[in-house]
């Protein structure tokens, strides 16, 4: 026998399900004004310091299809990397939200602040990026992924160092589809793969 | 909040305590779950904050699935439940002030949403979705009704168990978390290959509320006890190290 650990172990994950907007986005799921005020539907207030920029995507299974029913939370800091809470922090970004997927086309979109680049604990800096959270039936974990941008310098981030294989790190780019418009889609399985964290 | 301490990072996350991404049983998951392995490396800021949520943005039926529908104006068929529980982290730490969402089916195993079309009445005084913020102990409670077991296409008879869907925030984004509570005594939570994507049967477990006859009121409602561990950070007298060493 050893002495006992008072460490505890997480609960265990199970899927959102197919009814997640009920609980997470009721207006999308056909319960409006349930609350007072509903949370999640935006990043940053009006007056908030930064680039304000548009991301689309899709959210595609092994197969090709396009999830109709993903809902995505996104995690960012502020323009100048600050995340909101700590001091200094820009008071207009909550820096998240949860987006849908469109419920007839699978398009979802995410209007945001362009994040600036994170200091990482003990030195160094991690390109601007906007953190991810993927929940939706048949996922039995939440999967963690990041938005990186093509038009920042992304070379020097020690979260991407970490992926082996280069051509991957691709998956995590939006790519520039216009003045302050990216283009993001995430491939849940199959070629193209989206790189998922464990972090 | 004191977001500028470093708390350390987070506790790498258990995986042989959550189901496997993969779950034949459950058919959805072949087509939606990664092939390749998740890149695991340790939390940074960017996963150790999180959004915080104050009091002041609830109302006071939020957490009371029995009335806040119809704001007050008739109760929801049903069961009468109340649901309560503790929230706390791997370092057995109460996890005060984190936001819970919980979404159900009502009583005949219907959800309110725009895809569901099972049978089963809408109940046209339930929602079915709530949310609450825990106290400074990490205690949480909703007033509810027990919700339905429903039929779901996967494989020829399939019947999800009575269940409660759960979403908790914790401090961290990196700990965020959307799990389901079942009930005691249920039979069919053994055949539901949903709640046996859960693997280890003592993690299963965690997830079946005991009935808390200390917790129900006499000639008003019976209650359930579920109790939720997130994810905690790793804090040692060694996390900072001095440059150069
Ligand atoms: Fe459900």
């Amino acid at each position: 026998m050893v002495q006992k650990l008072d460490t505890l172990t997480e609960t265990p994950s199970q899927t959102a399900g197919p009814y997640v907007h009920i609980g997470t986005a009721p207006t999308y799921a056909g319960l409006g004004g349930i609350y007072e005020h509903e949370i999640g539907q935006t990043t940053y207030q009006d007056g908030a310091e930064g680039e304000v920029i548009e991301i689309t995507g899709t959210v595609t299974d092994g197969t090709g299809w396009v999830l109709r029913d993903a809902v995505i939370e996104v995690w960012q800091a502020d323009a100048s990397g600050r995340f909101a809470g700590q001091e200094g922090a820009d008071p207009k970004v909550t820096g998240w939200a949860r987006v849908c997927a469109d419920p007839e086309s699978g398009e979802w979109r995410l209007g945001t602040i362009k994040p600036g680049p994170v200091p990482m604990r003990g030195g160094g800096w991690q390109a601007p990026h906007i953190v991810l959270w993927i929940v939706a039936r048949g996922i039995n974990t939440g999967l963690q992924s990041r938005i990186y941008f093509e038009d920042e310098a992304n070379g020097d981030d020690p979260v991407l160092a970490r992926i082996e294989q280069r051509p991957r790190v691709d998956t995590l780019i939006a790519k520039k589809t216009g003045d302050g418009r990216y283009r993001f889609d995430i491939r849940l399985q199959g070629a193209g793969e989206t790189v998922f964290f464990d972090m | 909040m004191t977001a500028t301490r470093d708390l350390g990072p987070l506790i790498p996350r258990n995986r042989d305590a959550h189901p496997p991404a993969y779950d034949p049983d459950y058919k959805t998951s072949v087509f939606r779950s990664p092939h390749l392995p998740l890149i695991s490396m340790e939390s940074t800021p960017s996963e150790e904050t999180g959004p915080r949520f104050g009091h002041a943005r609830l109302g006071p039926l939020d957490n009371n699935l029995i009335l806040n529908w119809t704001k007050g104006a008739a109760p929801a068929v049903g069961e009468r439940i109340l649901m309560h529980g503790r929230v706390l982290d791997e370092n057995a730490r109460p996890v005060p002030d984190t936001l819970i969402e919980i979404w159900q089916a009502n009583a005949g195993g219907r959800y309110r949403h725009i895809k569901d079309t099972y049978f089963a009445p809408l109940d046209p005084n339930f929602g079915g979705c709530g949310r609450t913020i825990t106290d400074e102990n990490g205690c949480y409670e909703f007033l509810t009704i027990r919700p339905g077991a429903y039929p779901w296409p996967n494989r020829g008879n399939e019947w999800r168990p009575m269940h409660v869907h759960v979403s908790v925030f914790g401090h961290s984004f990196g700990q965020r978390l959307i799990t389901q509570m079942y009930f005691e005594g249920d039979p069919l939570i053994a055949r539901c290959p949903i709640a046996n994507t859960v693997k280890d049967r003592g993690q299963l477990d965690r997830l079946v509320a005991p009935l808390d006859l200390g917790r129900a009121r006499p000639m008003d409602f019976l209650a359930y006890k579920f109790d939720i561990v997130l994810r905690g950070r790793r804090q040692t007298m060694f996390e900072n190290k001095l440059e150069g060493m």
